[in-house]
């Protein structure tokens, strides 16, 4: 049948199953719009700032497990979208990006929003295609579909030229063929020998560590995790995008690991002689300096991405392939275990460090944000998604807001994005329309794009906004407080009124400065049946403990004062 | 050291910027690049020498892995290769140096493929510190530009680097 290129690309979207996108419409897309109405099973979300869109698509996969796709228009709109390709290549997102380009005769000669996009995104994506010919639309984008989802998943971005979406292909059919990439290598299998030796391994240590990554979860890997986990005993630590993983519950899950995790969790980690890897990548935040790190532990890292291994920290053992597959490999070969002993060890490590918790300290009627995020977590149901946006409450989120089911933690964690919190959780609730969906953003992050909440009342949807509002750029505060003698240099920050704001978009707001009035605030914004937007007004000087310093071994902390000092509440 | 790296890439747009921009991006620095068709419709060849340690060098070869466009990534340095390199150097002639630069000339098998009355120019391939050797002798006689095309390279022996079944290319 005859198709435009346009068309071509709608058939494409529809074949690959996607019933959501999001995009912004400009000169060099038109076509494409043009051509949407005869496409009514995809929704299309219309975002306030193509960055915006982008993350949007980004929770949207992150939840769902499905490809997110973003759109762009030439130019800008293509430059828009940059930072959310940054982010979802950093996570290992599977996206693409479709942007328009300029007519293939005009690239070259700086046409009015012509920019070089695959130049641009060269760096990261994880593959990207322009685009100048109608019969190459179908081919490019089942590869990049394809590049996008396998292996270690990531964005794809196909950039194509206007001429190419006006062009028609007359017989137009399409082709469902296997996808055959020469280059492209996204299927490992370790060997037999390297699954004993790690099982050997794990069988003769004293003190292991499970270090658990995004891998687990993008791996869908999580009931193998599990009964490798429960079957020898061996506590776990998560990073944060690891979050979700591993119920936050389970007697073996210690917490979160690395620059803010628990002293417990980073000490056994130091003090461990084997850590066991399973997709993670001893990110910086997560190993402090390498030349202390875990020096006494022998490394298994089971990995997807061969780059990854022996990259930061060189390992005795590295199984490379699909992580669900190779745990089910290992898991027979490894003996039961109790490890009371080093159990009991991690145990009293634990107890003495919650004495200092705020959440565990009398209520001295100010509000930290410790106690908002606590009490979220005790209202909402397990299966409520959350999302965050960068910053100290992404920190104190990963803390005190326990995942205890897979996929319902939406977190920037290797770009630290910020402005991705709003967005992300519209994306999300359009993924799982049926479940609550809450995000929690600083005052700092939330203003970056703010805009989106005009998306959430143009889209009818409902996601719940919590402001942790201390009035500074809190985790840039913080560091200027530790290591630059207080010198809050652009951090303190004025913000408009977020009731008033959110009630100018049609929204609900809210406003709370205690933790009874955080408690009511919470309950009724489940309860309203629209969106709400709660301003916490959360003590303003506080931090992030414990901390590990950039740069500094793992186990030197910078532990939480014993004794709380609070600024005096202005009345 | 200096490892000598054979990458073969699908023969597609954009593919050299991808290579450069990778070891631009995870800070290598390339000292030499050539990069030609081959005797396989569709796959182009580089070769490219690099400073760095062995694990530096196993690290680049996994990112170069990762490159959708790569198909196969060899290390010849430690295995029996030769190394050829091409530079063509313009000498001045109009001084009393005229018949040393035609004695070394001979010296070093090299050969003269431009003549005039003021110079000279002069085409000599070998492995690199042939040609650092030859510049060296000619720099006191007056050289007036040269061009180097840098390194490539081939394994010794009767097999074929390129592991064609496994690539899914075909002979042209």
């Amino acid at each position: 049948m005859k198709k435009s290129g346009a068309q071509i690309v709608w058939e494409c979207l529809v074949k690959e199953g996607i019933t959501t996108i999001f995009g912004y419409p400009g000169g060099a897309n038109l076509p494409i719009y043009d051509a949407m109405r005869d496409y009514p099973q995809i929704h299309h979300v219309l975002p306030r700032h193509e960055q915006g869109g982008g993350h949007m698509a980004d929770g949207y996969a992150r939840v769902s497990g499905k490809v997110g796709v973003a759109m762009g228009t030439s130019g800008p709109g293509a430059t828009n979208l940059v930072t959310a390709i940054a982010t979802a290549h950093m996570d290992s997102i599977p996206m693409v990006f479709i942007t328009a380009q300029v007519t293939s005769k005009l690239i070259g000669y700086d046409a009015f929003q012509e920019t070089d996009v695959t130049g641009i995104t060269l760096p990261i994506t994880k593959h990207n295609y322009l685009v100048t010919d109608v019969e190459d639309i179908m081919p490019t984008l089942r590869e990049a579909f394809y590049i996008a989802k396998s292996g270690r998943p990531g964005p794809v971005l196909v950039d194509i030229t206007k001429d190419a979406q006006q062009a028609f292909v007359s017989d137009w059919e399409y082709d469902d063929t296997q996808i055959v990439l020469k280059g492209y290598r996204p299927d490992f299998t370790p060997a037999a020998s390297s699954i004993q030796q790690a099982a050997d391994l794990i069988n003769s240590a004293k003190r292991p560590v499970i270090l658990a990554g995004h891998g687990v979860l993008m791996g869908n890997a999580m009931s193998e995790f599990k009964e490798f986990a429960e079957k020898n005993n061996v506590p776990v630590a998560m990073t944060l995008l690891g979050m979700g993983g591993f119920p936050a519950h389970h007697p073996l899950n210690l917490g979160m690991m690395g620059m803010h995790g628990e002293s417990w969790v980073n000490t056994a980690i130091q003090e461990a002689d084997l850590l066991l890897a399973f997709g993670m990548r001893f990110d910086d935040r997560v190993t402090g300096s390498l030349n202390s790190y875990a020096r006494n532990a022998k490394k298994i890292h089971i990995e997807i991405d061969p780059s990854e291994v022996n990259k930061n920290v060189r390992v005795d053992v590295g199984l490379i392939g699909n992580i669900k597959e190779i745990l089910a490999q290992v898991t027979p070969l490894v003996e039961k275990n109790e490890r009371a002993e080093w159990r009991k060890v991690i145990a009293d490590l634990k107890g003495e460090t919650a004495v200092r918790d705020i959440v565990n300290l009398p209520d001295s009627g100010h509000l930290y944000a410790a106690h908002v995020i606590n009490e979220l977590r005790r209202l909402v149901s397990r299966d409520t998604i959350i999302t965050t946006d960068v910053g100290q409450h992404q920190m104190w989120t990963a803390q005190y807001f326990k995942i205890e089911e897979a996929h319902t933690m939406v977190t920037s964690g290797g770009l630290g994005t910020m402005g991705f919190g709003l967005p992300s959780a519209i994306g999300a609730k359009l993924a799982k329309p049926d479940r609550e969906v809450w995000t929690v953003v600083g005052d700092g992050g939330f203003q970056m794009t703010a805009a989106e909440l005009s998306t959430i009342a143009q889209e009818k949807i409902k996601v719940n906004v919590a402001i942790i509002n201390n009035g500074f750029l809190g985790m840039v505060r913080q560091w200027q407080e530790f290591f630059y003698d207080k010198n809050y240099a652009s951090t303190p920050m004025i913000s408009p009124d977020f009731v008033k704001l959110a009630e100018a978009h049609g929204l609900k707001g809210l406003r709370a400065s205690t933790r009874a009035e955080a408690q009511v605030a919470i309950q009724e914004a489940r309860e309203y049946p629209g969106s709400v937007v709660i301003d916490f007004r959360v003590e303003q000087e506080d931090s992030v403990y414990p901390m590990v310093p950039a740069g500094a071994a793992l186990n030197e902390m910078i532990r939480r004062p014993s004794v709380i000092v609070e600024t005096p509440q202005d009345e | 050291m200096l490892h000598t790296l054979v990458i073969l890439v699908e023969d597609k747009p954009g593919v050299l910027n991808r290579i450069a921009s990778l070891f631009r991006r995870r800070t290598y620095n390339i000292e030499s690049l050539t990069v030609g068709h081959t005797d396989i419709s569709g796959l182009s060849r580089m070769t490219i020498t690099v400073e760095g340690t062995q694990d530096h060098i196993e690290r680049l070869t996994a990112y170069l892995y990762k490159l959708v466009n790569v198909i196969q990534v060899e290390d010849l340095t430690n295995r029996k290769m030769v190394s050829r390199d091409l530079a063509l150097i313009k000498v001045n002639t109009q001084t009393e140096k005229r018949t040393e630069i035609f004695q070394m000339v001979e010296v070093f098998r090299a050969k003269v493929v431009d003549v005039t009355t003021e110079s000279l120019i002069i085409e000599i391939t070998g492995t690199d510190e042939k040609i650092n050797g030859f510049i060296e002798v000619m720099k006191p006689l007056g050289i007036i530009e040269m061009v180097r095309t840098g390194a490539v390279a081939m394994e010794r022996g009767s097999d074929s680097l390129i592991n064609l079944p496994e690539s899914g290319f075909e002979k042209k």
